[in-house]
């Protein structure tokens, strides 16, 4: 298999490591009497010391809720909360802080529009364009919803490294379509997708456009203004902070002319028995007490991303792929999906061991204290048209280190040895 | 670890017993874990209430393999009434390997699909809303 990476010198991690790896405690934790070596980032990402503090803080010394008490806690609670919603807009180039909506996580964020501007803009008969490379939070949804109102999805497969097929994409955008809703950045393979052109294409064939950039905002720069999409969702606990973390952000425009996701408190102006009024936005789209310290905790996630440098944690994530792409095709009986290149994805390596079902694989990786996911990623369709039930996935972080490679290139000689084959 | 992965259970891996199809089957069930998408189809004979033949059918991991094979070897000439007494505990027994908490499901896909075949079952019950509510 050819795999085409530059030289080491190249390939370099720009980042100082050692003092990132010290911000996260649980890092230096042993499982089974090893060092832990986490590589499920793209499931979930561990957290520094910065976002656990400014959660503990809220409870230790700030603690009300949310726009609501007019007495100092509450007050610097708000500020807390509606400052982690400013950071998170200028981190993804959002030109209003309303423009963000708190959600619990990326999953929410799509019902969350596929309830609203879904409900009443697809009608029965439209097409709803989707890819083999979309996470079930970028399905299901919109699959129940053309059940629910008669609509038709229309899938766009990839090519054997994994990669869109844009020709497809192109032919059945021609034939018109009201939704494309596509991921920025595959959780299975690690392909990045080529949005800003993607969106310009959608958009001039008359599609509104939903970009599903859970495994993309905290790998990779990304500027809504930019890629000049129509909705965009992420997740808080793949990026450093707290699982129920988590954002939906949408033009102005188009969230003012939304009706709102769930009823409830805080999300009403007015009250009365006959009618109710909607508060203005963003709050709007949030009804109920909001998870106000895990955006909290977003946003010194955010802080702390923006120290670092996403640029640079993408590079350095490249860097770690470089070193084990090739280490991993010389071993015998792997293969690796997706991408073999380091061109358009991030540090998601996906591969199976022949012989092995991935399953065992990850069990016998636990024991040297390597994390790793084993299974269908939420991924099933790309599973189904990979033809495999499940595969081993590796992904990396910014704290992750060619030692840890190392490490699980040593666990798959020990699965090898284990099972004999 | 190395514990789970014994010789005896890669070889029941690698060598299943009774694995097929079973010509004749009077009593068929087929299931899966879809988290990890372990496969099993159990079918049996039944002649006079008792187990005339078994075959298995499947594919995943190691231990929801092995434990199909080790149970297909045990239930031979078995009657239903027995089967359908044969529980998790025993399963575990069986196996005689420490089972992991998340590996529980893939050790137990064996006595599911045995009991289904055995109840003669279409399908587990109430298996529609679980699979609904597991869907992730």
């Amino acid at each position: 298999m050819a795999v085409t990476v530059k030289s080491p010198s190249q390939q370099r991690s720009p980042l100082d490591v050692a003092r990132i790896r010290a911000d996260f405690p649980i890092l230096s934790r042993t499982v089974n009497g090893k060092t832990v070596v986490y590589l499920d980032n793209a499931a979930t990402s561990q957290k520094p010391r910065q976002v656990i503090d400014a959660m503990s803080a809220v409870f230790e010394e700030y603690n009300a809720n949310i726009h609501r008490g007019v007495y100092e806690f509450s007050e610097t609670t708000t500020a807390a909360f509606e400052g982690a919603r400013a950071k998170v807009a200028k981190f993804i180039g959002a030109k209003d802080d309303r423009e963000v909506i708190f959600v619990r996580n990326a999953t929410e964020g799509v019902n969350l529009v596929a309830y609203t501007w879904g409900r009443d803009n697809i009608k029965t008969g439209d097409r709803i364009i989707s890819t083999v490379l979309e996470h079930h939070s970028d399905f299901v949804p919109w699959q129940q919803l053309a059940k629910d109102v008669g609509a038709q999805i229309v899938m766009i497969d990839v090519d054997e490294d994994g990669r869109l097929r844009r020709d497809q994409l192109s032919a059945e955008l021609k034939k018109g379509a009201k939704l494309l809703a596509i991921t920025h950045t595959s959780n299975g393979l690690g392909t990045v997708n080529p949005i800003k052109e993607i969106v310009a294409e959608a958009h001039a064939a008359g599609a509104t456009v939903l970009v599903d950039a859970a495994q993309a905002v905290p790998h990779t720069p990304v500027d809504v203004a930019d890629l000049d999409c129509d909705f965009l969702v992420f997740s808080g606990h793949k990026m450093l902070a707290p699982p129920g973390s988590g954002a939906v952000w949408a033009r102005m425009a188009l969230l003012e002319r939304m009706r709102p996701f769930l009823f409830g408190g805080d999300m009403i102006s007015r009250v009365t028995v006959e009618k109710t009024e909607w508060n203005e936005l963003p709050w709007k789209f949030e009804a109920g007490t909001s998870s106000y310290a895990d955006a909290i905790g977003l946003g010194a996630a955010v802080d702390y991303l923006e120290a670092v440098g996403v640029a640079k944690i993408h590079e350095h994530e490249l860097s770690l792929v470089a070193y084990l792409l090739p280490r991993l095709t010389e071993v015998s009986g792997v293969t690796i999906y997706g991408p073999k290149t380091l061109d358009d994805r991030v540090g998601v390596v996906s591969f199976n061991i022949e012989g092995i079902h991935p399953h065992d694989v990850a069990t016998i990786f636990d024991r040297e204290g390597v994390c790793v996911r084993a299974g269908h990623h939420c991924n099933q369709l790309l599973m189904t048209r990979l033809g495999v039930a499940a595969t081993t996935r590796a992904s990396f972080y910014l704290y992750n280190t060619t030692d840890e490679c190392d490490a699980l290139l040593g666990a798959i000689d020990k699965a090898k040895k284990v099972f004999k084959v | 670890m190395d514990d789970m992965y014994r010789d005896y259970i890669l070889d029941h891996y690698k060598n299943p017993r009774n694995q097929g199809e079973l010509a004749g089957a009077t009593n068929t069930y087929a299931d899966s874990n879809p988290l990890c998408g372990d496969e099993l189809t159990m079918a049996l004979r039944i002649e006079d209430e008792r187990v005339a033949d078994v075959r298995f059918t499947g594919k995943g991991c190691a231990i929801s393999q092995a434990s199909a094979s080790i149970l297909t070897e045990e239930i031979k000439g078995k009657t239903l009434d027995e089967i359908k007494a044969i529980d998790r505990d025993h399963i575990l027994e069986n196996l005689g390997i420490p089972i992991s908490p998340a590996r529980i499901k893939c050790a137990l896909l064996s006595l599911k699909t045995l009991k289904g075949a055995a109840w003669g079952l279409p399908a587990w019950p109430g298996e529609d809303e679980a699979k609904a509510r597991s869907a992730g």
